[in-house]
C-alpha cells in the first residue's frame, strides 16, 4: 500500500467519525477532508511526522473508549496547590471528581450553542487540520468565565486524565476561557494517563482577554505514558492585557504545542516561556505565534530544551508585525542543550514584519553541555555528575524562575531537579 | 609535594609538553615563565586534570599519589587548586551556592562533616575580608558580567575557601591594572604558608614583585631550558626571551 493511500485512509476514518450537527461542525468537517491529514510535505508538521505516528498506534474508526474509573487524583494532583479542580476524564466533564467553588468565575461544562459568538473564530480551522478535527468532533470542554473586575487568586486547573488500562482511548477536548475586563485568572491544563495502551487527546482552548485583564496559562505535560497529543491554545488580546504562557513537555511519546497570542489590542504585553526536557522517544513539537497587530505592544519568548536519548524536539517561532502594529518590541529566544548524539532538535524562527518602527530580535542556540563549565566545577572539587546537574538546572532554571505561583514553581522545579538529578 | 618527571602531553596531534621535570616542596613558590607557546597553560591544565589534553610520557606524583590517575574533582579534593587564566561564566549558578557545593563534596571525601548554611556563611565572610572582595558579587551568577579583576579576585575567594595544598595560578596577571593585580597578589600571600606551595604561570616579572617566588624555571617548546632564583625574573625583564631561544638553539 502506498503512503498517500495510506494518508487518504486515516483522513477518512476519522472523517467518518465527525457530525455536521451545527454550523461549524459542518464547516469544519469538511475543512479537515479538504486538508486531511498533515503529510510529509506540510510545511506546519514538516519535522512532525504525525500522522505516521498515529497510524501506527491508532485505528480511529474503531476506537471505543471504556468507561474510565478513578476515585481520585492522588499522584495527579499539584500537591499544596489551593486550586478549583476540574477533571476531564477520557476526554468527558467529570462531575464527581471536579471541586468547583465561588461565584467571580463561572467553570462548567461547554455549550456549543451559548458560545456560538467565540467558538471558532480564533483557533483557525481552515489551515490546520487538527483544528478542524477538533472543531468537527469535540465531544467535551470546559468554559472558563471570569466577570469584569475580578480578581480571582486560586488557580483553576484542567486535570485532563486518560485511562488507558482496557484499551486504546481518543479524545477530542475543546475549551474556552473568556477573561473580562480588569481580571485576572490563572489556568493550568495538565495531562496524565493510566495504563499502557496508547493514548491519544486532540485539544483546543480559546482563550478572549478582555481590556486591561490578565490571563496566566500553563500546559504540563509530564505523563510518562503511551501518549500522543496535539494542543493548540489560541489567545485573544484587548488592549492592555497581559498574558503570560507556560509550557512544559517532560514526557510522553508524540506532544506537538501549537500556542498562538493574537495582539488585537494597543499596550498588550506576552510573555512566553517553554521548557522541555526529552529524553527517550519523545517528539516534542512547539509551534507558536506572536501576531502583533495594533501598536505599542511588547512580547518576549523564551524556549529552552534539554534532549538526551533519541528525542527529538522542534521549535518554530514565527513573530508577525502588522503594518498598523508600530512601536512593537517583540523578542524570541530558544536554547537548547543535546547531550545526546541521537538526539535532534529543528528549531527556525520565522519573523515577518510589515511595520517600519519595530524594535525586534530572535535567536537561536543548539549546543552540547559547556564542557568549559563542566570542568570549571569539577576542579572545584565538584562531582562530575553534580556539575552536570548543576549546569542544566541553573539553564532550565531560567524558564521556572518566572513562574510566579510559588507551589507550581514547587512542583515543576520538583520534577526538573529529579529528572536532571539534581541533587545539590 | 609535586615530583614531575619527563611529562610529555599533546592536544589532537600538537605535541606541547616535551618532557618537563620539576620538583615543588613544601612552602615553596614555583614560577613558571616562558614566551606565547611555550606549554606554560599547558602545563597547568594538565596539572588540573583537563580532558582535552592526552599525557603521552612521564609522571606526576603529588602527596605520593599518582596525579594524572585522578580525576579533577578528586585532585581538587586531594588539596590542588587551579586558578583559571580565563574563568568560566556559568549563568544562574551562584558563587555561594557553587562554592558551597564544592566546600562540602570535599568536606565528604575528607570524611569531615558537612557544614550547615550558618557556618558556611561564616567562613564565607571570613574569606571575603582576606581577599577584599564584594559580597553582592557572590550572590551573582558565576562570573556573569564581572569584569576581568573581578574575576581573578573571585578566583582567589575560591582558592581561600578551598585551602589548598597546591595551587596554581595561571596567568592571573593577565587583564588586570596594577591595582586589582595588588589586591589579588595580596589574597595569594595571605594564603601562603609554610605547609602549602605554589605554581605561578607568567609571562611578566610584573606579578612577580608581588608574588615572590623561591624559583623560576623558563619553559620554552614544551621544556624547561632554564632555572634559577628570583633574579632569573628580572633578567628575563630586561633582556626579553630572545636569549633563551639563541641559549637554546646553540646547545
Amino acid at each position: 500500500m502506498s503512503e498517500i493511500t495510506e494518508v487518504k485512509n486515516s483522513t477518512s476514518e476519522i472523517h467518518s467519525t465527525l457530525t455536521s450537527s451545527t454550523p461549524l461542525r459542518e464547516k469544519a468537517k469538511s475543512a479537515f477532508q479538504q486538508l486531511g491529514l498533515p503529510q510529509v510535505k506540510t510545511e506546519e508538521y514538516r519535522h512532525t511526522p504525525i500522522t505516521r505516528a498515529l497510524e501506527k498506534n491508532f485505528n480511529f474508526s474503531s476506537i471505543q473508549n471504556a468507561s474510565a474509573s478513578l476515585k481520585n487524583l492522588n499522584d495527579i494532583e499539584i500537591p499544596g496547590l489551593d486550586a478549583q479542580v476540574i477533571v476531564m476524564l477520557n476526554g468527558e466533564f467529570s462531575e464527581s471528581l471536579s471541586r468547583i467553588s465561588g461565584s467571580d468565575v463561572i467553570i462548567k461544562k461547554l455549550d456549543e450553542a451559548e458560545h456560538r459568538e467565540y467558538l471558532g473564530k480564533y483557533a483557525d480551522f481552515k489551515s490546520d487540520a487538527l483544528v478542524a478535527w477538533n472543531t468537527a468532533g469535540w465531544q467535551s470542554g470546559v468554559l472558563i468565565q471570569v466577570a469584569e473586575n475580578k480578581v480571582i487568586e486560586k488557580p483553576i486547573v484542567i486535570y485532563n486524565i486518560h485511562d488507558a488500562s482496557p484499551g486504546e482511548v481518543k479524545s477530542i477536548t475543546r475549551n474556552l476561557a473568556v477573561v473580562g475586563k480588569n481580571s485576572e485568572v490563572t489556568i493550568i491544563e495538565k495531562f496524565d494517563s493510566i495504563g499502557a495502551y496508547p493514548n491519544f487527546s486532540n485539544q483546543v482552548t480559546e482563550g478572549l482577554v478582555f481590556e486591561n485583564a490578565g490571563l496566566n496559562f500553563y500546559s504540563i505535560q509530564a505523563d510518562h505514558g503511551n501518549r500522543f497529543q496535539v494542543g493548540q491554545t489560541t489567545i485573544w488580546q484587548a488592549n492592555h492585557s497581559r498574558v503570560n504562557t507556560y509550557t512544559f513537555t517532560f514526557d510522553g511519546k508524540f506532544v506537538r504545542n501549537n500556542l498562538q497570542l493574537l495582539l488585537d489590542g494597543e499596550g498588550c504585553e506576552s510573555h512566553m516561556y517553554g521548557l522541555y526536557l526529552l529524553h527517550g522517544d519523545t517528539v516534542a513539537d512547539n509551534h507558536t505565534v506572536v501576531d502583533h497587530r495594533k501598536p505599542n505592544s511588547v512580547s518576549n519568548e523564551l524556549y529552552k530544551g534539554v534532549l538526551e536519548g533519541n528525542s527529538k524536539g522542534i521549535f518554530n517561532g514565527k513573530i508577525f508585525v502588522r503594518p498598523d502594529a508600530q512601536k512593537t518590541n517583540a523578542f524570541q529566544t530558544n536554547r537548547n542543550i543535546s547531550l545526546s548524539d541521537k538526539a535532534t532538535i529543528n528549531t527556525k524562527p520565522q519573523l515577518e514584519i510589515w511595520a517600519d518602527d519595530v524594535k525586534c530580535s530572535h535567536g537561536c542556540t543548539t549546543g552540547q553541555l559547556d564542557e568549559e563549565a563542566l570542568f570549571y566545577l569539577r576542579s572545584r572539587g565538584i562531582e562530575k555528575n553534580t556539575a552536570r546537574a548543576m549546569i542544566l538546572y541553573a539553564f532550565a532554571a531560567e524558564v521556572l524562575d518566572n513562574i510566579p505561583n510559588e507551589k507550581l514553581r514547587l512542583f515543576i522545579d520538583t520534577m526538573v531537579s529529579e529528572r536532571l538529578h539534581k541533587n545539590f | 609535594m609535586l615530583s614531575i618527571k619527563n611529562l610529555q602531553a599533546k592536544i589532537e596531534d600538537n605535541q606541547i609538553l616535551n618532557g618537563i621535570t620539576l620538583e615543588v616542596k613544601p612552602g615553596e613558590v614555583h614560577a613558571i615563565m616562558g614566551p606565547n607557546g611555550s606549554g606554560k597553560s599547558t602545563l597547568a591544565s594538565v596539572l588540573a586534570g583537563r580532558e582535552e589534553y592526552e599525557v603521552t610520557a612521564g609522571e606526576a606524583t603529588y602527596l605520593g599519589k599518582n596525579l594524572l590517575e585522578l580525576s579533577p574533582e578528586d585532585r581538587a579534593r586531594e588539596g590542588l587548586f587551579l586558578a583559571f587564566q580565563y574563568p568560566v561564566e556559568i549563568p544562574g549558578v551562584s558563587t555561594i551556592n557553587f562554592m558551597k557545593t564544592a566546600v562540602n563534596q570535599i568536606r565528604k571525601y575528607r570524611g569531615q562533616e558537612t557544614l550547615d548554611a550558618v557556618s558556611f556563611l561564616s567562613l564565607m565572610k571570613e574569606k571575603i575580608k582576606l581577599v577584599e572582595i564584594d559580597q553582592t558579587l557572590l550572590n551573582r551568577s558565576l562570573n556573569e558580567g564581572f569584569s576581568g579583576g573581578e574575576k581573578k579576585r573571585n578566583e582567589i575567594f575560591q582558592m581561600a575557601m578551598l585551602e589548598p595544598k597546591l595551587s596554581i595560578l595561571d596567568e592571573t596577571d593577565s587583564g588586570l591594572d596594577i591595582d586589582a593585580l595588588r589586591i589579588v597578589a595580596n589574597g595569594v600571600n595571605k594564603l601562603r604558608s609554610k605547609n602549602n606551595s605554589t605554581i605561578v604561570v607568567t609571562h611578566y616579572q610584573r606579578l612577580l614583585e608581588y608574588i615572590v617566588p623561591d624559583f623560576v624555571h623558563v619553559l620554552y617548546k614544551g621544556k624547561i631550558v632554564k632555572s634559577g632564583g628570583k633574579e632569573l625574573a628580572l633578567e628575563l625583564e630586561a633582556k626579553g626571551y630572545d636569549w633563551i631561544k639563541d641559549e637554546v638553539a646553540v646547545a
